[in-house]
């Protein structure tokens, strides 16, 4: 246990931890833009997987991650619209349609990367941005303000989706429409519209996520998402559908797991158990969403399409 | 109301045939290599062959007329054909067969991470005739101990595992990749100079654990003192977790690596990041990071297909387990050129691989 405690591998596992959260964090966020307006995207996985290969071979092809970040913001939107047109306008039941996008990405992702790519290669990384000032700190500027750029930038979007969420006219419309969608119509609010939006930012923000996992690892592979995308939705109802609070999921859940693996590492886990205490993480979370998010109550409108007049 | 739930359901069917259309696709390797074959099959094309052939050349009647008929081969398979690890290992064996015995027909189905999907393919390649159906993965197991009696007249291949269920038309086939692990932990140890090596595992069984077991033997037999720190994931496909797997290595103190399955890809290129060393398996590496990458066992089924298919054409359908090991060439370390390795470094590995053929060294298994 001793082990654990030196300086190199408490900053490794909190560095990690950051790591891990950010693609979690990036969908989650834009997860939370729906839900609060009422619609719940399922899809948020395939989403992130098709923003993710979109992403990793714009950068394969041309060497540059922000044409590989803009692709996953491009992949990101067309497909928030889609699952838009789906469970706004069709009205689907929300609960199964974004299963169906989660297949499409699945499925798609790896069909595109077979035939563009094939045999896995590996490109350039988001490059780290050393905080200046801040990333001399001794122990935490190495730890918090020695990451690639779009570690910030997720973070980053924490306060202003806070801001936008409560401080808006438009976070204002969201959640009257996630919350009382006859009376928001009633006064002039447009449903459909702020629900368009919003689905559209939130797969944006898959998209986004997709890419920055795939650009920050340097390689695609089939399912490279390992099921993060619906991760992310469980982390919005942790997070109480509060921005701070999906943040705050989403590190738990990164820092479970890079603890986990630091101590795996340094067999403070023995190897008989590396299977058990690879489940802690879910574990963990579910029992956290269990304990902490019942207090909370979710929009009353989420999961329900809007049909004005009944 | 009724108009809605019309639009949905037409939705819903108009998703599933995107899914339907991708899912065939996603074989399109499969269908690809299948169609052309397909076309050349049939016997009429070949049959005037056949009358001449006889005319021609007595003796080699035998081997045109054999050839006339295809032999198939279908693979079903867990991870991509160019997955760098398990899957392409047997993809690249069968094409080798193919390359040398001319008249083969390759079928594959690949990505089936789901047991019911693979049960699903092994069964339609059973059910289409194919010689020989290759059920490459130990989770298929189950399947296809129910699959195979239905079909006496199809030959299946079972692996990584050692057991033909005592069916008599079931082979079983392993590596014994400790052999290469146990190699290449002897030069991780020679090459480390922080004496600390970090693997990354997937979970600990099968060929996996073989190997990792194979790598720590041989690091510590290279060096006692060497500390080796093993990280199983939990996870075959999880690349984000092996890549922290891999920095959570590196905080250790580990300067070379190593890693099995098909999600190390994530590990290797956060070695190549921080500086580390990296030894491959299943198949060469070389290409993720040309830096860094030592050296990779790579699995050559092809030593034991040519038996397998040696048997079948004198009537013996399956009941052999067989493996592949540094004796029989099916296991072969491939040195990266582009990394330098210190003669005396290559020397301690061909004296290892030396010593495990003629049985001077163990690899503790």
């Amino acid at each position: 246990m001793s082990e654990f405690f030196t300086q190199a591998v408490l900053i490794a596992a909190v560095a990690s931890g950051i790591r891990l959260a950010v693609p979690l964090l990036l969908a989650s966020l834009g997860e939370t833009y729906g839900q609060r307006s009422g619609v719940l995207n399922l899809g948020v996985d395939g989403i992130m997987l098709l923003g993710a290969f979109g992403g990793y071979y714009t950068v394969l092809k041309t060497d540059n991650v922000w044409l590989g970040l803009a692709m996953g913001i491009g992949v990101g939107v067309i497909l928030g619209l889609v699952s838009a047109v789906i469970s706004v306008t069709l009205k689907a039941e929300q609960g199964i349609s974004g299963i169906g996008i989660y297949l499409f990405g699945l499925g798609m992702s790896d069909l595109l990367f077979q035939k563009l790519v094939g045999t896995p290669l590996p490109v350039g990384s988001f490059p780290k941005l050393d905080i200046p000032g801040l990333s001399d700190i001794p122990i935490l500027g190495e730890m918090l303000f020695r990451h690639s750029i779009i570690v910030y930038v997720a973070f980053g979007l924490v306060p202003i989706s806070m801001y936008i969420i409560n401080r808006t006219t438009f976070g204002m419309n969201i959640r009257a429409v996630g919350e009382n969608p006859e009376a928001a119509d009633s006064l002039g609010v447009s449903v459909v519209r702020i629900r368009y939006l919003t689905v559209t930012i939130g797969g944006m923000m898959a998209g986004i996520a997709g890419a920055a996992l795939a650009i920050d690892l340097g390689i695609f592979q089939q399912n490279l998402t390992n099921a993060q995308g619906f991760i992310a939705i469980a982390l919005v109802y942790f997070g109480a559908w509060r921005p701070a609070g999906v943040m705050a999921g989403s590190l738990l859940y990164g820092f479970v797991n890079s603890v986990v693996l630091q101590f795996k590492t340094l067999g403070i886990i023995p190897r008989s158990w590396s299977d058990i205490a690879a489940m802690a993480p879910a574990i963990i979370t579910i029992l956290a969403l269990v304990l902490v998010a019942r207090r909370f109550r979710q929009p009353a409108a989420l999961t329900k399409p809007f049909t004005r007049g009944t | 109301m009724k108009k809605r739930h019309v639009t949905w359901l037409a939705l819903v069917l108009a998703l599933m045939m995107v899914l339907v259309a991708c899912g065939d696709s996603t074989d399109g390797t499969t269908a690809g290599t299948d169609a052309p074959d397909e076309t050349t099959a049939p016997d009429e094309t070949t049959a005037p062959d056949e009358t001449t052939a006889p005319d021609d050349t007595a003796p080699s009647t035998d081997t045109t007329a054999a050839s006339a008929e295809p032999f198939r081969i279908a693979i079903v398979a867990p991870s991509a054909s160019n997955d760098l690890a398990f899957t392409q290992s047997i993809v690249d064996a069968v094409n080798v067969i193919k390359s040398e015995m001319g008249n083969v027909e390759v079928a594959v189905t690949d990505g089936t991470f789901i047991v019911e999907d693979a049960a699903a393919a092994i069964r339609g390649y059973a059910s289409e005739g194919y010689d020989l159906v290759i059920a490459h993965g130990s989770q298929y197991g189950g399947s296809l101990q129910e699959i195979a009696p239905d079909f006496p007249d199809v030959s299946f291949a079972w692996g990584t595992a050692a057991d033909t269920f005592g069916l008599d038309n079931v082979y079983s086939y392993e590596a014994a990749s400790d052999e290469g692990g146990y190699v290449m932990g002897v030069m991780a140890a020679a090459l480390s100079e922080t004496g600390t090596i970090g693997i990354v595992g997937p979970i600990e069984v099968g060929d996996a654990k073989l190997y990792v077991d194979g790598f720590e033997a041989g690091a510590k037999a290279q060096d006692p003192g060497a500390n080796v720190n093993i990280n199983y994931t939990g996870s075959f496909s999880d690349v984000a977790l092996a890549s922290e797997a891999a920095q959570a290595h590196a905080a250790a103190g580990a300067d070379v690596m190593s890693g099995t399955a098909q999600m190390v890809v994530g590990a290797v290129g956060v070695a190549d990041e921080v500086g580390a060393l990296w030894f491959g398996t299943q198949a060469n590496q070389t290409s993720l990071a040309p830096s860094i990458v030592v050296a990779s066992q790579v699995y050559h089924w092809e030593v034991i297909l040519r038996e397998i298919i040696a048997n079948l054409n004198s009537g013996t359908m399956g009941g052999e387990i067989y493996t592949i090991n540094l004796a029989n060439g099916g296991e072969v370390i491939e040195f990266n050129p582009g990394y330098s390795l210190p003669d005396e470094v290559r020397q301690l590995a061909d004296a290892a691989i030396a010593g495990i053929i003629d049985g001077s060294v163990s690899t503790g298994q």
